[in-house]
């Protein structure tokens, strides 16, 4: 093994946790003057986060001669002695847009958290509150840079904390269930990750922990004499990522802890921890094991399908803003699994674009879902109520709110010229080759997509003025800067898609490969 | 017995030898006096250097070569005291462990040690005589040597138990006692089997009478069987195992907080010092027997320890529990050091990687379990109650010790970044390694059951409304006003450093796992 130490990604994953811990050693008593000094110290590390995630983002070396993996940071971390794990972050095609996402989220959940805080007339605890906050960004991070599976594992756990805090504490309704129901089914679902981490390592010719060596090196697992059948390993890693995705009949935590979440926690959870598991199956259950991806991508077709199509009526039903969010997050991401279900062509003319499709829609629907929750929070920050049928005529009072939604909700129906339609195009196109009926019955979940969407808006934005929504305000300048990035997000890829594409298809085209050839 | 066996036990000597000196200069004017009495517990800190230093000596004095025998002794003097003891690395990861986890205790029990003044030099001396049975017994390469030293282990630890001479805490330690007696009982009857078998109580005697052993039956003999049957239910108790776990609860719920501190990491360290070297240099012919043997009893620790523990509402009683399950834990690395060999299938095969795995544990559950115990000390301090539900918004009364615990807890569900997960880890893959998947199967679930109960704790501090008007109880002799004293505190922050430094870096205890296990000599 080699020492490598570029230090670029070393600083983007624990600057916010350097940040977080320094505000613990913040002096003085609550008030809310030390809480704006914790305010702006918390903003200016995640905007310097951004910073360098973006600098990551830019600095990838696109060219197609380039080295695969980038600003590698590597040296032994366990000795080898049963064990062997080094500290291994790099990124490759699939994880710069993420690392990108992360940063821009993390940046935009801590611009909207304390007005929404104080709504809740619950005290601030703002010390807390953003300690945790940036400790989840790091640990995001990390899962998305690291490179070796254990170092992978433990960033993958770290995250559950801050998370089952943030929603405990600071939620609203049923939030200790809520965060519980979370806790229990992530911690079930990477148990059966670490089995799978365990059994790959002790495959006899294999003795690492480092997916580096692990997919350089051709599919290094495909021809060993695994402990676990190859197929088991493919589950193990699947339950895992599918329990993060979610993927139906997975999914029930989801709503849960979205509706009862604070909202940067919402945006956080939504924006970049569902991506985990969709990296993760990227990664790992496509990466690693190419053959049964392909044998099993039948099943991934159909839990997708149903995901999207169930995901989409419950959707239909729902009367709390925040859950009919929620549950359409589930609905759409049924279509990163009906993109990694594109892999089912079995006769070696496999092209990149399902899977393209579903990097993409990792992508857009963290930036689509990101801004959906933003705004939703700062309506329910102003106008004390997510439940529709109160809501109605906002339009009128907070108008660049309700444009960011519009514009939010237009690019979640796969609107043309918006980044949701880019990623749906390339799920369909690509999944249609391999599942053409299937497929099929998944545009039904756009038809009903616009149906929820545009309804929840004629409810909500348009129609009748209400008389207790007179004094609502717009956007406050602090809060209008996270929905004009996200905007801007949205309509730069959904006009020049090529920006992520590119990138993304540089990391999927060898795994592309690997399948043809097998 | 010359001048280098001297040397040999020379840790063994100094740390009964500082037991004795503190008795003994608890009667002394200078430290009899009012003021002077609080000292006592640091010139016990300080005297532990003593076996501290000697043990480093020693290992420095070791180099390249297995134990501290000199070249050119006959081969009836392979080691010292006509073959009674190894000091090897083995026995020194053990003197290292068990004097670290004495000066932690004996640190946080400055605190305790104020309500009774008068017998401090009992407290400290039963402490640290129990220590030096600890170390023995990993040293210890023949039978009646182990049974001597385990009764050194156990009857001060059963007086200890007692020591707050209420009910509560004499029940603990009258039960400590008679439980140790009919242990101790088991033991010895299983000894005297093995040696009517093997004619010898050394265990390298032992081991090649064991190879001469049929294989046509379980152990190769009878009296092999129940003798090793016993001699397991007789360290069963020790290290607090199920079946033999019943009386856990009740000590843990009875005994001072430092005791069970102490007894909890120490006492089942040693108590699995002992079990590994008799069940790998004795018996190891025919550990393909007892490895099925442990793989049982780990599954029965993990699976009653973590379902009790969840109905639990004294957090000492949970803890009770929750060490049946680390018992269960630490046994599946043991199973797991025993693999067929892959040419002749009736052979066990050494896989160093399942005992390392238990010494790393033992070194992480340690500092787990002392940095919880050490805060929960304080909290009974501060709140006078060990109910879990008095527990509720302890954050906002007492923000570090809430935090500290915290980490405690999180540590033992086995969450990183704490050293409980790398050993968590290095237990299962020892176990998937040497074929009992299953088990490792069976350890994770139980490790996702246990994080119900530690975070329901958290939980609690975290987010409970603390009580409307708290005033603690000043007719409770166990609520005295929370004191200022640095000591506990630093044994806390020690503590709890150790355990984040062993998730961080894990190599360094790693490798010393690794040389511990190679001395062995399987």
């Amino acid at each position: 093994m080699v020492n490598e130490f570029n230090g670029l990604l070393t600083a983007t994953v624990f600057l916010p946790a350097a940040g977080a811990a320094l505000i613990l050693l913040f002096p003085g008593n609550p008030g809310t003057r030390r809480d704006r000094m914790i305010r702006i110290w918390a903003a200016t590390i995640a905007a310097a986060d951004l910073a360098l995630a973006l600098l990551v983002f830019a600095q990838f070396d696109r060219a197609a001669d380039a080295p695969r993996y980038q600003f590698i940071d590597q040296f032994a971390w366990i000795p080898d002695l049963g064990l062997k794990a080094s500290y291994l972050l790099a990124v490759d095609g699939l994880s710069a847009p993420l690392v990108a996402l992360t940063g821009l989220l993390g940046f935009c959940a801590v611009l909207v958290s304390p007005p929404a805080l104080a709504a809740g007339g619950a005290t601030l605890r703002a010390k807390e509150y953003f300690f945790w906050l940036l400790l989840l960004q790091s640990a995001v991070m990390g899962v998305f840079t690291s490179l070796d599976l254990l170092l992978f594992f433990l960033f993958w756990e770290l995250e559950l904390i801050p998370m089952y805090m943030l929603i405990s504490i600071w939620g609203s309704g049923r939030k200790e269930y809520s965060a519980m129901k979370f806790l229990i089914f992530t911690i079930l679902g990477s148990a059966f990750m670490l089995v799978g981490i365990v059994a790959v390592f002790l495959t006899p010719d294999v003795g690492t922990f480092s997916l580096i060596d692990l997919s350089l090196a051709g599919p290094a697992l495909m021809g060993a004499a695994t402990l676990i059948p190859l197929a088991w390993l493919f589950w193990l890693f699947f339950v895992a990522f599918a329990v993060k995705l979610p993927t139906w009949p997975l999914h029930t935590w989801l709503p849960d802890a979205h509706t009862d979440a604070p909202t940067a926690a919402s945006v956080m959870l939504a924006g970049v921890l569902l991506k985990m598991g969709g990296y993760g199956l990227l990664r790992i259950n496509v990466g690693l094991f190419p053959a049964q991806a392909e044998q099993f991508a039948w099943v991934l077709v159909i839990l997708g399908v149903v995901s999207v199509l169930y995901g989409a009526v419950v959707t239909m039903r729902q009367t709390d803003l925040k859950r009919l969010i929620a549950y359409s997050s589930v609905s759409h991401m049924g279509l990163v699994m009906l993109g990694l279900g594109s892999v089912g062509i079995s006769n070696g003319t496999l092209t990149v674009t399902g899977l393209s499709g579903a990097a993409m829609q990792l992508f857009t629907h963290g930036t689509i879902t990101g801004l959906l929750f933003l705004t939703v929070g700062i309506i329910y920050e102003k106008a004390h109520t997510r439940y529709i049928p109160d809501l109605g005529g906002l339009a009128g009072r907070m108008p660049f709110v309700a444009a960011a939604m519009l514009i939010a909700g237009l690019a979640s129906l796969g609107l043309p010229g918006l980044s949701g339609f880019v990623s749906e195009l390339l799920v369909f196109l690509g999944a249609f080759r391999a599942y053409g009926w299937p497929t099929a019955l998944a545009v039904l979940g756009i038809i009903l997509a616009a149906g929820y969407i545009l309804w929840m808006m004629e409810r909500a934005f348009f129609g009748s003025r209400r008389e207790r929504f007179a004094d609502l305000t717009d956007a406050s300048p602090v809060e209008a800067i996270p929905l004009a990035l996200m905007v801007i997000c949205i309509i730069g890829i959904g006009i020049y898609p090529a920006l992520l594409t590119d990138v993304f298809d540089s990391a999927l085209t060898p795994m592309i490969q690997a399948i043809n050839g097998g | 017995m010359n001048a280098h066996d001297l040397y040999v036990v020379s840790p063994y000597l100094a740390m009964a030898g500082a037991a004795a000196l503190v008795i003994i200069l608890d009667l002394l004017p200078p430290l009899s006096t009012r003021t002077g009495r609080g000292l006592l517990p640091y010139i016990a800190f300080l005297l532990l250097s003593a076996p501290f230093a000697l043990s480093l000596i020693q290992l420095y004095d070791l180099g390249q070569s297995t134990n501290l025998v000199r070249d050119g002794q006959s081969i009836g003097e392979a080691s010292i005291l006509i073959g009674s003891l190894s000091v090897d690395r083995f026995a020194l990861f053990f003197n290292f462990l068990v004097t670290g986890a004495a000066a932690l205790v004996i640190l946080a029990s400055t605190e305790y040690l104020r309500l009774m003044p008068r017998f401090q030099g009992e407290y400290l001396g039963l402490l640290l005589f129990s220590a030096s049975g600890m170390m023995l017994l990993a040293a210890a390469t023949e039978l009646i040597t182990i049974y001597v030293a385990l009764e050194l282990t156990t009857l001060p630890l059963a007086a200890l138990g007692a020591f707050l001479m209420n009910g509560r805490s004499s029940e603990a330690g009258i039960k400590f006692l008679i439980i140790g007696a009919i242990s101790s009982a088991l033991l010895l009857y299983g000894m005297a089997l093995v040696f009517g078998f093997s004619g010898s109580t050394q265990l390298s005697e032992i081991s090649n009478a064991v190879a001469r052993a049929g294989s046509d039956i379980p152990f190769g003999n009878y009296a092999l069987l129940v003798g090793l049957v016993l001699l397991v239910a007789g360290f069963g108790f020790k290290i607090s195992a199920a079946p033999f776990q019943m009386w856990v609860p009740d000590v843990y719920e009875g005994a001072p907080t430092t005791v069970v501190a102490f007894l909890s990491v120490a006492s089942k360290a040693a108590g699995f010092a002992v079990l590994l070297r008799v069940m790998f240099t004795g018996f190891f012919d025919v550990s393909l027997d007892w490895a099925i043997l442990m793989a049982a009893l780990a599954a029965a620790s993990m699976t009653i320890g973590n379902l009790v523990a969840i109905a639990q509402s004294n957090i000492r009683r949970l803890f009770g529990y929750s060490t049946i399950a680390h018992a269960g834990y630490l046994l599946v690395g043991v199973a797991a050091g025993v693999q067929q060999a892959p040419t002749a299938p009736a052979t066990p095969q050494f896989a160093a990687i399942g005992p390392d795995s238990v010494l790393f544990y033992l070194g992480a559950y340690t500092a787990a379990n002392l940095t919880a115990f050490f805060a929960i000390a304080a909290i009974s301090d501060r709140i006078g109650s060990d109910r879990i539900n008095d527990y509720a918004g302890l954050v906002t009364r007492s923000p570090a010790l809430a935090i500290i615990l915290a980490l405690a807890l999180i540590a033992l569900i086995g969450v990183p970044p704490t050293g409980i997960f790398i050993a968590k880890l290095y237990v299962f893959t020892a176990a998937v390694d040497s074929g009992l998947a299953w088990l490792a199967i069976i350890g994770v679930i139980n490790s996702a059951v246990s994080a119900y109960y530690y975070i329901r704790i958290i939980r609690l501090m975290f987010l409970g409304q603390s009580p409307a008007i708290y005033t603690p109880n000043p007719n409770n002799p166990n609520a005295p006003t929370p004191s200022r004293n640095p000591a506990p505190w630093a044994a806390m922050t020690l503590a709890a450093a150790a355990l984040v430094f062993m998730g961080i870096a894990p190599g360094y205890l790693m490798q010393a796992a690794n040389a511990a296990i190679r001395a062995l000599g399987v």
